[in-house]
């Protein structure tokens, strides 16, 4: 007993002097990337969160607005017209890459875990080719290839005879945002294909072969012994892709500009909100403004990510090994 | 029955060609009309250049008008110091946070793993004020304090759980010599993570190299462009001259596949084992 409160003493005070005696060396290894992280990605989060309480002075000073900037983009048209198509447009966005990219990927990935399909390495490596180019490139890329210029792919199309098919579809104001879904699509479809390839690898063999037995032909013991195991898989890919979406920036500035043509119908959010920052045309940037849209985006994608954490994540943890 | 495999196999391949036909076909058509003369890019898009098309002149142009060398050592500088120092954080970090027991260590891990998740993007307003009051607008170092944080979450997250792995006589043994801690990361555990540093390298590389954003905010001057946005600005202004236009997509393409024949099985090696996990 007696021996065993002076063991709890002991322990007590070893806590208690743990912050004094913190270990040097603790220190010196965290410190580096605590401080840059918190400094210029923490901070600067927090602090534009801040910022979009504020209002912009003609002088370019900030005062203390509450929740103005909120109540402007809400209720101004001027600024909720813009802002709505902005959202509409992303979660089309968005829907085109869940029902487009990610089957996609469930199809190459299953067909490369095949178990007689020889040289899927050359495949893989050949059809993650593309994700790894710049978004940038990408856009020109598809830009040149879709040109009625060019006619490469009026020609293409001639070839099975749909030439009469052909539209300058990144310039209509109906196809133009489709059209950049699939070519954003087309060069992310790298991502979901690899991931679910490597969670389908992981399923021991021995549970499909019991299936194997039973005289399961492989569609099935995909639909009811892989699918299932691999539900996981397919609902982080689903958050990564909702993530990346609703940060998408690049594509649209890089082939439509900030002005997100025809008539804003390629507008998303990024785009939204680099026109709000710096402002275009007649438009003023603001800093206030630009704070609140991406506070916003913010919003959206941490309602996505909670979604995620604890709705389906946490329902798919039943299902796994 | 066997017969049957055969079709199914057969099938299978195809699709798969099918598909790496669509992933390729439009990079291949650049690359190849990027060697061809005006002419013979709008005569025969499809058609390989010939002696009688082949022609360098859209990099001839590209090389005069533009300064790619500049961009192109903006970009190799960014991602290269930027690379060395979020490796070298991050494994510092990495190696507290899975070796010692101290208060707050779960929380730490947390809070460092919450950059994974928010793009750092939205905090860009903050963000670019920062940097004007640091006097490092139009600096490459702005973009790789930026870039650093950005990698770091990621980086910290994967050598973590890698660190977490390392078997525990190695460093025991390395204790008991008397030898000391910092000496223990650099010597003992530092090499040891190799191969976890090789995934978490291409994993940081490749979105800094590939960003537009931050150097169109941050850096857009004429001597700090990065290639992805000296690219978009070049083409910007010769949107008719597609020699040129060519020539630069190729430009900015072929960096990208060298790197990515050189390291394409680490890459995919990386995301199939952190994805098992």
């Amino acid at each position: 007993m007696m021996a065993n409160d002076a063991l709890h003493r002991e322990e007590a005070e070893e806590q208690k002097s743990g912050w004094r005696d913190f270990p040097t060396h603790i220190v010196i290894f965290l410190a580096p990337a605590t401080i840059v992280y918190t400094l210029f990605m923490v901070y600067p989060l927090i602090d534009s969160v801040r910022l979009s309480f504020y209002g912009t002075a003609e002088d370019g000073q900030f005062y203390f607005a509450g929740l103005q900037n909120y109540v402007v983009m809400m209720t101004d048209t001027l600024w909720s017209e813009p802002f709505w198509n902005a959202l509409k447009n992303n979660f089309i966005f968005f829907l085109m890459h869940m029902l487009v990219q990610n089957p996609i990927g469930l199809l190459l990935a299953a067909l490369l875990s095949l178990p007689q399909v020889t040289g899927r390495s050359t495949y893989r490596t050949l059809i993650f080719f593309p994700t790894m180019l710049s978004v940038v490139i990408i856009g020109f890329i598809w830009q040149l290839i879709l040109s009625p210029l060019w006619g490469v792919s009026e020609s293409l199309l001639g070839y099975i005879g749909l030439e009469a098919w052909f539209r300058p579809w990144l310039g209509e104001e109906g196809t133009a945002l489709l059209t950049l879904s699939l070519i954003s699509v087309w060069q992310f479809v790298g991502i979901p294909m690899m991931l679910i390839y490597a969670a389908l690898l992981s399923i021991p063999d021995d549970l499909t072969d019991a299936g194997v037995v039973d005289g399961a032909n492989h569609f099935w013991i995909f639909l009811y012994i892989k699918l299932p195991l691999i539900l996981p898989a397919i609902a982080m890919v689903s958050i990564l892709t909702f993530v990346a979406n609703f940060n998408a920036f690049d594509l649209i500035y890089a082939v439509k500009g900030a002005l997100a043509g025809p008539n804003f119908s390629t507008d998303i959010m990024g785009t939204f909100f680099y026109r709000t920052f710096f402002g275009f045309q007649l438009q003023l940037g603001s800093p206030t403004m630009g704070a609140t849209v991406a506070t916003l985006m913010f919003l959206v994608i941490l309602i996505g990510v909670m979604l995620y954490l604890f709705g389906i994540q946490r329902r798919l943890n039943r299902f796994q090994l | 029955m066997e017969s049957r495999r055969y079709l199914g196999t057969g099938v299978v391949h195809l699709i798969l060609l099918s598909y790496t036909a669509i992933a390729l076909f439009p990079i291949f058509m650049i690359l190849i009309n990027a060697f061809k003369s005006r002419k013979g890019i709008f005569k025969a898009p499809l058609a390989l250049p010939d002696a009688e098309t082949f022609s360098v002149v859209g990099f001839t142009k590209v090389l005069q008008k533009s300064n790619f060398e500049v961009y192109f050592t903006n970009s190799i500088t960014v991602t290269v110091v930027t690379l060395a120092i979020v490796l070298l954080t991050a494994a510092m970090a990495a190696w507290a946070l899975a070796e010692y027991k101290f208060p707050g260590n779960t929380l730490l891990g947390l809070y460092l793993a919450l950059g994974i998740m928010i793009p750092i993007r939205l905090g860009s307003v903050s963000i670019l004020q920062l940097i004007v009051d640091l006097n490092l607008v139009n600096t490459l170092t702005a973009l790789i304090l930026v870039y650093t944080a950005q990698g770091l979450p990621l980086a910290v997250f994967i050598l973590t759980e890698f660190m977490r792995q390392i078997p525990n006589d190695l460093k025991e043994a390395a204790r008991c010599d008397g030898i000391n801690e910092y000496r223990i990361f650099f010597h003992v555990i530092l090499p040891l993570t190799r191969p976890a540093i090789a995934t978490v390298a291409v994993f940081t590389m490749v979105p800094i190299w590939n960003d537009l954003w931050f150097p169109l905010i941050l850096a857009p001057s004429e001597g700090t462009q990065t290639i992805t946005l000296g690219v978009q600005q070049f083409i910007g202004q010769y949107v008719t001259d597609w020699n040129a236009v060519l020539a630069s997509l190729t430009l900015a393409i072929v960096p990208i596949l060298l790197l990515y024949v050189l390291f394409s099985r680490q890459l995919i090696r990386g995301l199939t084992a952190g994805a098992v996990k």
